[in-house]
């Protein structure tokens, strides 16, 4: 007798009705502050540059464009939404991210996302936590420097360690030979995601705050007790990454300048360039307001909110078996 | 030799680590949002029964091993190797060593048929079925009319095995014994 294939969705009904309640809460939360909720393409023309995420590819036949791209956010088009005057904006959209399948990970998923003309890092932070304390009735966030938060646990300072004391400190995962091919970002993410979350927000939720410049991806850059620092920041609950925001970067010049340095990341690394996104670029060109942005995990959010500790079980069906 | 990449790690698959055959027993997706991915990977190196534990940035390959499974006749022993047949028509033989055979030396019936995992053509173990039937060769007298009562005694099976068996248990009887916890399940009429 041949085994049925599973057709029974994984997440279960009491699941599904607090995953609607959820989206009820997002919504009548910004609804209240006046934020706009908006659509924009889940299918568009270009992918993302970063270097760490694989955006997934699809043959399309229309008139001009032949493949497209899953978004892996809707950061470009709704960035372009803002400088074409659209005020402060949200979305709930569906985002890809192939290669990635995990506990805490499908390659499709629900992400919330917003941006708020004139907030700054720490304004919108105070937002993402009133909108996470709310729906989880939990404590509000501390906040640490990734500086102090490497210290802390990883016991090496990410702004002073030179690369051998990391790469050292990377043998307790790492072979002499795996970690050559690592650079120094590499090194810092796996001491992240080793040594530090897990230790994250056991207690109540923990703002990250102030990366390392060289991971700033579209945040502002400054200066901050003598180091480049990233404007960007993430938010932590029982070890779990929940959103990263930025204080925008509005600066077009140095955004095409990324988008080049990723692609040298991508090329060395072996990886496909990545066509650079001119729409956005022009958008820039014309004029991001000043703000700041974040991303939420609505699959997390959900997970913690039910304390559960597999993605799957808050999915209808994970990609195995949709 | 094929290779496989760490989205293609799943229970079950047979890898080389350090030049040992491994089975992966869970893959584990590690990845910050906007930072290099990796995979903790637990595997058991079947050549020592070894669980390791090993990082593995995502992207990374592990060729795989040569590890088969196969149904396997146990024919005889030779002081030295225990040789087995199998038994898919090839009627191929393959000698097993002491290392292979392990445990599972107690529980070898000639004629029986056993899993023989094979390691680039060479039996790498023997696992026996979970329950196997052997003649209990030697035990103390039985003891009539004490079927209902508690009570056991050791029993020395046909293979040299040893197990604790009820007191009415009496030499010459067919036992149903359990491999796995090495204990007595039930007794088989002899046909």
């Amino acid at each position: 007798m041949s085994e049925q294939p599973a057709w029974r969705p994984h997440a279960s009904l009491a699941v599904l009705k607090s995953r609607a309640q959820q989206l009820a809460f997002v919504r009548g939360f910004f609804a209240e502050r006046g934020v706009l909720e908006v659509e924009t393409p889940a299918l568009g023309r270009f992918g993302v540059t970063d270097p760490n995420l694989d955006p997934v590819a699809v043959t399309v036949s229309a008139p001009g464009v032949q493949v497209g791209w899953l978004q892996t956010s809707p950061e470009y088009h709704m960035k372009r939404l803002l400088a074409a005057g659209a005020g402060a904006i949200y979305q709930v959209s569906r985002v890809f991210r192939d290669g990635e399948r995990g506990r805490r990970h499908n390659p499709e998923f629900s992400m919330l996302e917003w941006y708020r003309p004139g907030f700054s890092d720490d304004e919108l932070m105070g937002e993402v936590a009133d909108l996470v304390c709310n729906w989880l009735q939990c404590e509000r966030p501390d906040t640490l420097s990734y500086r102090d938060a490497m210290i802390a646990w990883a016991h090496v300072d990410p702004f002073e360690a030179s690369d051998r004391t990391l790469r050292r400190r990377c043998e307790e995962w790492l072979e002499p030979e795996q970690l050559a091919g690592l650079g120094r970002d590499g090194c810092l993410d796996l001491l992240m995601s080793f040594a530090v979350e897990p230790n994250l927000g056991q207690e109540r939720p923990v703002f990250i705050t102030s990366y390392p410049a060289s991971q700033a991806s579209l945040a502002k850059v400054s200066v901050e007790s003598g180091v480049p620092v990233a404007h960007r920041f993430e938010l932590y609950l029982k070890g779990i990454e929940l959103c990263n925001g930025y204080w925008e970067l509005t600066n077009p010049e140095e955004q095409r300048q990324r988008f080049q340095a990723d692609n040298r990341i991508r090329r060395a690394s072996g990886k496909p360039e990545m066509a650079i996104d001119d729409a956005f670029l022009a958008a820039l060109d014309h004029g991001l307001p000043e703000c700041a942005g974040v991303a939420l995990g609505l699959d997390r959010l959900l997970m913690l909110k039910l304390g559960l500790t597999d993605i799957a079980e808050v999915l209808t069906f994970p990609l195995e078996e949709a | 030799m094929a290779s496989y990449s760490t989205n293609e790690f799943r229970g079950g698959l047979k890898v080389l680590l350090d030049g040992d055959p491994c089975i992966i027993l869970e893959n584990e997706f590690v990845k910050p949002g906007k930072g290099q991915a990796f995979n903790r990977v637990k595997l058991r190196n079947l050549m020592t029964n070894r669980v390791w534990e090993r990082t593995f940035k995502s992207g990374e390959t592990l060729e795989s091993a040569d590890v088969i499974d196969q149904d396997m006749e146990y024919l005889y022993s030779d002081g030295e190797f225990w040789h087995f047949m199998a038994t898919d028509g090839s009627f191929e033989q393959f000698p097993a060593d002491a290392k292979a055979v392990g445990d599972t030396v107690k529980w070898l019936k000639e004629q029986d048929v056993y899993t023989v995992t094979l390691y680039n053509g060479s039996p790498l173990t023997v696992t026996p079925p979970n329950f196997v039937e052997l003649e209990v060769v030697d035990t103390d007298p039985g003891m009539k009319g004490d079927t209902a009562q508690g009570g056991s005694k050791p029993a020395t099976l046909s293979t040299g095995a040893v197990v604790n068996v009820p007191l009415f248990i009496t030499i010459g009887e067919v036992l149903k014994v359990d491999t796995r916890s090495g204990e007595y399940v039930n007794r088989v009429k002899s046909s």
